[in-house]
């Protein structure tokens, strides 16, 4: 569901689901071990935080950058633009010709991507640990020395890209349009989650050269960004070469944060969207508290009491038992300035939305009356354990521990953040998470979608004054 | 005075020294790289339980978790006349109800734990697979155990997997590329031949499965004479296998049937299936041959091979498509190397109103890939192969998989610790040769799943090719009807 707008399609493709896993899957602190990542942290002069971590069990190494900087940064006309960004900064900058980021790399045995989000842009080269210091090259001179070689020639050929990117993740994907029309209308309009990362078609084509420098200068600040390398390293030496990397960029002013109130529906918005689907299928989906926030963890658990397993009260009504739906899932797609909840599920040929939603809504209603059994909440809870112990084997890429070193110090100023995010989930209980079920999953406050096959919007979920 | 020149002096070494410890970067080239490190692997240990089942085990600590595979040597190659999905449908089945569980009390009981276990079913193996902390191993095992070898397959779970199934079937009739893989199998390999169908079932198999069915193919491939086990993790050897040899000890032999299939002629001539997908918003191409063996000495170059023309993002391929012409958001190649010659496809997403182009360039490719290879490049594709190879080590579930292709296709156990000199040692004659002998653009099928109207005159204005005419009904079949339920 959620777009992170991955540079590159294939295998990423892949390594973007772990990053989704590693961004939703919360983690419980049953376990006896300490699993605390070890971590060493400075800040160059010019505002660049460095996060180090060792792990020799493969010689390879990760050099992963973020920028807090998303697509909830973007002007007005020009959605798109920070994931369109991120595509041209593998085009080359002033030190490395257009086409030998990616060659280098490759002849050093090392791969890389990036992906943009809402709230962030992140970077990653994994390569043998013998080919650190060209990771370290090729990251400063993008970060210090983008624009001298920019040009208007390859903003437009990354432009026709990632036109491309939307046509196949987005127009020619099944259900594409849902997650683009769903933040429409659950943030309004001056919202910086109105938009969907990928931005419309038309802004896309106004991006200008001018947009990529004021958007460099403004946000691709060495203040704006962190550094994590993780792998086969030497402490010492690496401190030295990235000093040495990165000494010459220059500082530039700090970021400001957005400061945005957190926005929530008061209105039941219901909407169809008719598409080149065989199935119908229905979203649900509610502004919820932003990541870290009181009631994310409870949404967590909440989603999987709802969606989690065979035994989860949804998969097990509409699925299992009455066979009216083809496939269920609930999730908390947590953000920095708000989260967003859902429930989708697909209806089964011969079955109406309307009847799902009947159901959905049943179930949402006796967890508000009833709270989860304390079973429901622990089989959650261990699940997230076990979720956290394997985000701890990869060293590198989409969700490794280079990129979740600093995910946590981004979004809470500590690289090794584990033991606290665990420490959420252990101490919920049952009535602690349906009093956040009470609190957000309003009946009236929330958007409605019917997505049908073109022509059978009798399909589409009514509601209870138009049913029948 | 002396004193304050020497503390002058002092500074000045002082200020000299930090000077050079914060030197300026070189920036006027990529630095100079040492040698690359060696992988060095944990040894992979061999054993055999009681009743001879072999077990394959690497030792990985670090990370208190483990995951075992059950690898049985069947897969939808096996699959009866008529009965095209059984082997996938009775591998997903064993998940549900085992041993002395219904399929919800199995679910909750793995659920609680936090585990995962799963089995599922390839071309020429079944996995059963289970993955947890190894403070929950014991628990774990007996679960995996249960699913592995006492599956129930009781009757109304089957008639929900069905009715899951045939709503798959009718769903992919609106998704391009399970269209597009279904034409391929299909134009490659024929009716005849397992490679042909899809793995998951036709309409008309899917409502004939019984559970006798199940149970049948269950008791005549699931043996350990026909199995392996394969352990990675935080794990004691000594210990685990003795819980091993409880669990699988008394598990019996069988007799295994061994089946032949004939060889599947290579394509003689260049032809295009179009698929009419209406409104689609890009055309999903693919085109494909029918490639080689996993067991082709030609290996090592044809991987070399693949990865300078569509296996890595600076292969030729994503070069023109992608970053020149900006047709796709990525266009690739690979080899599916298989027991019996799996199919080489080339293969991307583009633009609609750009197919035709986007064929051409592909031919164009497909024709450069025929030449000479420049030396730079060579290296460049050799190094990538071989110098990223640790990367597939990081984790539990990629060791496993390592060790699952090291059983399915017996490679040697110095496989991986060769791999990297077998990969340096291909020289630009074996890659030429190897183009020779498997790429032959002149013979390909052409699959293009798209809007017609749009892209059959450009498509025919090419010339590279006759068209055939396809609707998502002749790939897939009439999308079937899912009874309702109350």
């Amino acid at each position: 569901m959620k777009f992170t707008g991955d540079r590159y399609p294939g295998f990423a493709l892949r390594a973007s689901a772990v990053l989704l896993l590693a961004a939703f899957v919360p983690l419980s602190l049953c376990y006896s071990q300490n699993l605390s990542v070890k971590f060493e942290k400075f800040t160059l002069p010019n505002g660049l935080t460095v996060i180090m971590h060792e792990d020799h069990s493969v010689p390879i190494v990760s050099v992963n950058v973020w920028y807090h900087v998303g697509s909830c940064r973007e002007k007005p006309g020009r959605t798109g633009f920070a994931h369109l960004f991120e595509h041209i900064m593998f085009e080359g900058s002033q030190n490395v010709p257009p086409g030998e980021f990616d060659k280098w790399l490759e002849a050093a045995g090392g791969d890389n991507n990036g992906s943009t989000t809402t709230d962030r842009t992140n970077y990653w080269e994994n390569v043998p640990s013998n080919a650190l210091e060209l990771c370290l090259f090729l990251e400063s001179d993008r970060m210090g020395f983008l624009l001298p070689t920019m040009s208007e020639a390859r903003v437009n050929q990354q432009r026709d890209v990632v036109k491309n990117e939307k046509r196949q993740s987005f127009d020619n994907q099944l259900y594409g349009q849902a997650e683009i029309i769903i933040p429409e209308n659950l943030f309004p309009p001056d919202h910086p989650y109105h938009w969907n990362t990928i931005g419309s078609m038309e802004d896309l084509t106004a991006a200008t050269h001018d947009d990529v420098a004021d958007f460099f200068k403004k946000y691709y600040v060495p203040s704006n960004a962190s550094l994590a390398i993780a792998g086969d390293i030497d402490p010492v030496k690496t401190k030295e070469m990235v000093t040495r990397w990165f000494s010459d960029v220059p500082a530039q002013n700090p970021v400001m944060p957005l400061g945005q109130p957190p926005v929530y529906m008061t209105a039941q918005k219901r909407l169809v969207n008719e598409d080149n689907v065989e199935l119908p299928r229905l979203y649900l989906a509610w502004a919820t508290p932003a990541e870290f926030a009181p009631g994310d963890a409870e949404l967590d658990v909440l989603s999987n009491v709802l969606a989690g397993g065979k035994n989860s009260r949804l998969y097990k009504r509409l699925v299992y038992d009455m066979q009216i739906a083809q496939d269920v899932e609930a999730f908390e797609q947590s953000g920095g300035l708000a989260s967003q909840f859902y429930v989708i599920a697909t209806a089964r040929p011969g079955h109406t939305l309307t009847e799902l939603e009947s159901v959905i809504w049943e179930e949402i209603n006796k967890v508000k009356a009833d709270g989860p059994t304390k079973r429901e909440v622990d089989r959650a809870v261990n699940g997230f354990e076990s979720g956290f112990l394997d985000r701890l084997e990869a060293i590198g890429g989409f969700g490794g521990k280079a990129d979740q070193l600093n995910q946590y110090y981004t979004l809470t100023g500590s690289p090794d953040f584990f033991n606290q995010d665990l420490a959420r989930y252990k101490s919920l209980a049952p009535d602690g998470v349906q009093s956040i079920c009470q609190k957000y999953l309003r009946e009236d406050g929330c958007v409605i979608l019917s997505v049908v096959p073109k022509g059978k919007t009798d399909l589409a979920a009514q509601s209870k004054k138009e049913g029948k | 005075m002396n004193r304050v020149k020497s503390v002058l002096a002092f500074v000045l070494i002082l200020a000299l020294g930090s000077l050079s410890a914060i030197s300026q970067p070189n920036r006027s080239g990529p630095p100079k790289l040492g040698p690359p490190p060696a992988l060095k692997l944990a040894d992979i240990q061999h054993f055999k339980l009681s009743n001879n089942l072999p077990v394959v085990l690497m030792e990985k600590h670090g990370v208190p978790v483990f995951q075992i595979n059950l690898l049985v040597r069947t897969g939808s190659v096996n699959d009866p006349q008529g009965k095209s999905g059984l082997a996938n449908l009775t591998a997903s089945m064993m998940e549900e109800g085992a041993g002395s569980r219904t399929s919800l009390e199995l679910a909750d009981a793995i659920d609680f734990l936090g585990a995962s276990i799963s089995a599922f079913s390839g071309m020429h193996t079944t996995h059963v697979s289970a993955r947890a902390p190894v403070s929950k191993l014991d628990s774990t095992l007996a679960l995996f155990r249960d699913v592995a070898l006492r599956p129930t397959f009781p009757s109304e779970e089957l008639e929900r997997a069905r009715k899951d199934r045939l709503t798959d079937l009718a769903q992919a009739h609106s998704e391009p590329s399970a269209i597009a893989s279904a034409m391929l199998s299909k134009t490659l390999y024929g009716n005849d031949h397992p490679y042909g169908h899809t793995a998951t079932g036709d309409e008309q198999s899917l409502r004939s499965f019984t559970v006798g069915d199940l149970q049948d193919y269950y008791k005549t491939y699931f043996h350990p004479n026909n199995a392996t086990l394969i352990v990675v993790g935080d794990v004691d050897p000594k210990t685990i296998i003795a819980k091993l040899n409880d669990l699988f000890g008394n598990w019996k032999d069988g007799d295994i049937p061994t089946h032949t299939y004939s060889d599947v002629p290579q394509v003689k001539q260049r032809q295009i299936f179009l698929v009419d997908k209406p409104d689609a918003a890009q055309s999903e191409i693919r085109i494909a041959r029918i490639g080689t063996t996993r067991a082709t000495p030609d290996y090592f170059a044809l991987q070399v091979l693949n990865t300078i023309l569509g296996g890595a993002f600076t292969s030729r391929l994503n070069m023109n498509l992608r970053e020149t012409h900006g047709y796709t958001y990525g266009a690739f190649s690979g080899f599916d190397y298989r027991p019996m010659p799996g199919p080489f496809v080339a293969r991307a997403a583009v633009q609609t109103n750009v197919t035709d182009k986007s064929l051409t360039e592909f031919m164009k490719e497909l024709n450069g890939i025929m030449q000479p290879i420049p030396a730079d490049e060579l290296d460049k594709a050799k190094n990538y192969l071989a110098l990223r190879y640790p990367e597939n080590f990081q984790t539990v579930a990629q060791i496993t998989n390592q060790l699952s292709d090291m059983v399915t296709y017996n490679l040697p156990d110095n496989y991986f610790n060769n791999y990297v000199q077998r990969v340096l040692a291909v020289s630009e004659k074996d890659v030429e040769n190897a183009a020779k002998k498997y790429l032959d653009p002149s013979a390909m099928d052409i699959i293009v799943v798209g809007d017609r109207k749009v892209v059959e005159k450009g498509i025919d204005s090419l010339g590279i090719a006759p068209i055939k005419n396809f609707s998502i009904d002749d790939v897939l079949g009439k999308a079937p009807t899912v009874e309702g339920n109350k």
